[in-house]
């Protein structure tokens, strides 16, 4: 019992210490990057449970602000090899166990 | 359709025949007005004679009708007899045509159209040809005609249907001209754009990556958090400064790492630039010969190449060069000054052929710099000697602009300035060590342990009744270790022997003033050469006490050197701005070279031959060092059956 409500425990801080959007890779410029952290960061909140709807979300939004062509993927376990247009790229961890990548590439 | 106008003029019947084209037959009005009117002769004309043409006919047009009866009477009822009748019918008809006009709103007209297929707002006139006159004399045998032409014929309207409403021109005196003008040829442009910079990238994301990451970014956070703690720990324990200098530190630690990633790329691309620049230089170096010298039988030239000067240096004296034995290129220039009154700071550059234009490495000292010594072995250690009587060793391969040793009053430092420090082999112990000479009269041994200069003294020179000499060079034998000559400011040569601390093995009285520089002939291990500033240089036996050669160079000598290619050549500068290069092997009386390398004014202070290529550097007292190629006759190699010794000693005067 004390195991598992430990266990518990552990995983209730992991969850608590993993929720921050944590950024893999990018390079974009420092504007653009926090923008779309935080867009993000929003859209995965939002949808929760629904992770196309976020992508969806998300690549709606970065088309708006900063042009065509963006590609989002959002996943718990995924492989990918992308060519995408320099300074257009953010490859982050968000909650403990989602990674997002979003690129443009036209 | 032809319409033709015949006149009958006063003398000559002409047919002007207009060739009306309609739309039938031609199609396009494109030649209607290219032909023109032409005029044509009828094969029936009448030939007359001069005479009937200028034969004058008069005519009287009238208007009453020949033909028309004149008797015609009527019965009269009211007065019941036939009376004539005076008005007749002038009128007579002589062709008739029935037209076809139609009225383009009549039924007729729109079953032609419709049959046609015309839309009914065309406009449509149907021409017919219609002639009526009045001939005011029978007998005439020409007839003036003149036909009304409509524009459009029926016929014509098939032609027209492209056309929407032509407009009307008159029948007179129209012409329609056109001209063609050329056609501009069309070209293709077109230009590409580049598209935006793609690149790659890829990564697995699940579960554990995602974790790892995690982690490892939660253990860097406490890391910082621990150092940032830290810093203000300490900050309680030192002065608040202490932390923040720390910080800046670490900040722009981290900057200059950046910078040195691309530190080797820019410094090839320095030198690259360089080469670029002074291409020519670079190959007259390696190529240009002076080809004069074939037919001067002993005097060379020196070819001035490349000149190394450095803001820094600006308006100091070059007090030493040395040239490092391990990269032939790279040579250490110390800057300082010699004026007693001028002293301030000092400059350690070192050059390399390769990059003329800015210093290799630049070490700013506060104290200017009076020699300096460039380890044989271990080239990246650099020995110098300061006029306020420190000495410090330079390591080229730390970071940073101090020394990485210097001597201090603790350990014994000159009391003035260094006129020369040399390079030992290394001591028992392995320890690196280099001699340093003084004008405090003393000859120190320093050895670098660990990370502090030990000073042993070698000999304090004494002369009877005054404490200590004045030394202003020194050298060490080439061969036998511990003998070593010293050149006094009173003008004496002093040859000494390192375990002989207390007095000296031999004295020359070999100047009237300072002795520059006392150097031992690389090839020969009795032979040394001295100069001073009583415009002399002097050959000596080291086994003699007289000088073998003396030459008079009229000019205080600031150096002199010998060259590492031959026994018999040296070099010497003045300080009226000549190099003068001596080889006693074709003269021994005279320079085989003398030339002005700078301005007059500029004294020159050190020469240094390079070690493999046929160059020399020369320092002056303005901060430049200038490098000079010798020609074929100033580097003539000994022949290979002669050793340098022998030659050398073939050339010494008998009389020793």
């Amino acid at each position: 019992m004390a195991a598992t409500g430990e266990g518990k425990k552990e995983e209730a801080d992991y969850k608590r210490l993993h929720s921050f959007p944590l950024i893999r890779h990018t390079d974009m410029p420092e504007e653009m990057r926090v923008e779309t952290m935080e867009l993000c960061v929003t859209a995965c909140e939002k949808f929760a449970t629904n992770n196309e709807s976020a992508a969806k979300m998300i690549k709606e939004s970065m088309d708006k602000k900063f042009g065509s062509s963006w590609h989002v993927v959002i996943g718990e376990g995924f492989g990918f090899e992308v060519t995408h247009e320099v300074k257009n790229l953010l490859y982050m961890f968000f909650g403990g166990s989602l990674a997002v990548c979003v690129w443009k590439c036209s | 359709m032809q319409d033709a106008f015949f006149c009958r003029g006063s003398n000559e019947t002409v047919l002007f025949v207009q060739d009306k084209e309609d739309g039938m037959e031609h199609g396009d009005e494109w030649d209607e007005w290219s032909h023109g009117k032409t005029l044509t002769k009828p094969p029936d004309q009448l030939e007359l004679t001069e005479a009937e043409l200028n034969e004058t006919f008069t005519r009287i047009l009238t208007a009453t009708n020949p033909h028309a009866p004149q008797n015609i009477v009527r019965y009269s009822f009211k007065k019941r007899s036939y009376k004539p009748i005076s008005a007749v019918d002038q009128m007579a008809v002589h062709f008739v045509l029935e037209g076809n006009l139609l009225y383009k709103d009549s039924d007729e007209a729109r079953r032609q159209m419709a049959k046609q297929g015309l839309p009914a707002v065309i406009f449509v006139v149907f021409g017919s040809a219609c002639i009526g006159f009045t001939q005011a004399t029978p007998g005439e045998d020409a007839a003036e005609m003149e036909e009304v032409e409509e524009e459009d014929r029926p016929d014509s309207a098939a032609s027209k249907t492209g056309k929407k409403e032509q407009k009307l021109t008159n029948q007179i005196n129209f012409c329609e001209r056109a001209s063609q003008t050329l056609n501009n040829p069309p070209r293709e442009r077109n230009c590409q754009t580049e598209p935006p910079p793609r690149c790659n990238f890829s990564a697995i994301a699940n579960q554990w990556e995602i974790y790892d990451a995690y982690v490892e970014e939660l253990q860097k956070q406490e890391k910082n958090k621990e150092k940032q703690k830290a810093i203000p720990s300490k900050k309680d324990d030192e002065d608040d400064d202490r932390g923040k200098k720390k910080m800046i530190l670490m900040e722009t630690q981290t900057q200059s790492d950046d910078l040195c990633k691309m530190a080797k790329a820019t410094k090839i691309l320095e030198r690259m630039v360089n080469q670029n620049i002074y291409g020519d230089l670079a190959i007259d170096f390696k190529y240009y010969e002076d080809c004069s010298d074939e037919f001067r039988e002993q005097e060379g030239t020196l070819l001035p190449l490349w000149k190394f000067q450095c803001d820094k240096a600006k308006k100091l004296t070059v007090t030493a060069l040395c040239w490092n034995k391990k990269y032939q290129d790279l040579f250490a220039a110390g800057m300082g000054s010699y004026d007693f009154s001028k002293q301030g700071r000092g400059v350690l550059v070192f050059y390399t052929l390769k990059n003329s234009s800015f210093p290799e490495y630049i070490y700013p000292t506060n104290c200017g710099i009076m020699c300096l010594d460039i380890h044989e072995q271990v080239s990246y250690l650099v020995a110098v000697g300061f006029y306020d009587g420190c000495v410090a060793v330079y390591n080229l391969k730390e970071d940073g602009q101090q020394p990485v040793y210097q001597s201090t009053a603790k350990t014994g430092k000159h009391t003035d300035p260094v006129w020369q420090v040399r390079w030992q082999n290394d001591d028992m112990d392995g320890n690196h060590n280099f001699y340093s000479v003084s004008s405090d009269g003393r000859v120190v041994s320093w050895t670098l342990v660990k990370n502090e200069l030990v000073s042993t003294d070698i000999i304090k020179l004494t002369m009877e009744g005054v404490p200590h000499l004045s030394t202003a060079s020194f050298d060490f034998h080439k061969q036998i270790n511990h003998l070593f000559l010293v050149g006094t400011q009173e003008g004496k040569i002093h040859k000494c022997f390192k375990t002989y601390s207390s007095q000296y093995l031999e004295t020359y009285d070999a100047h009237t003033l300072a002795v520059d520089a006392v150097k031992w002939n690389h090839f020969h291990p009795k032979v040394f050469i001295s100069c001073s500033s009583d415009w002399t240089v002097k050959i000596w036996d080291h086994t003699i006490n007289t000088p073998m050669f003396t030459f008079e160079l009229y000019a205080a000598v600031g150096d002199v050197a010998w060259a590492p290619y031959s026994s018999t050549v040296f070099a010497a500068v003045t300080v009226n701005g000549k190099v003068h290069i001596f080889d006693l092997n074709v003269n021994k009386y005279e320079a085989i070279c003398q030339q002005q390398v700078v301005a007059k004014k500029t004294k020159l202070t050190h020469i240094e031959f390079n070690l493999v290529h046929p160059l020399i550097i020369v320092g002056d007292d303005q901060g430049y060092i200038t490098s000079f190629k010798l020609s074929p006759n100033l580097r003539k190699q000994p022949k290979v059956r002669q050793s340098s010794l022998s030659r050398l000693t073939d050339v010494m005067p008998m009389q020793i």
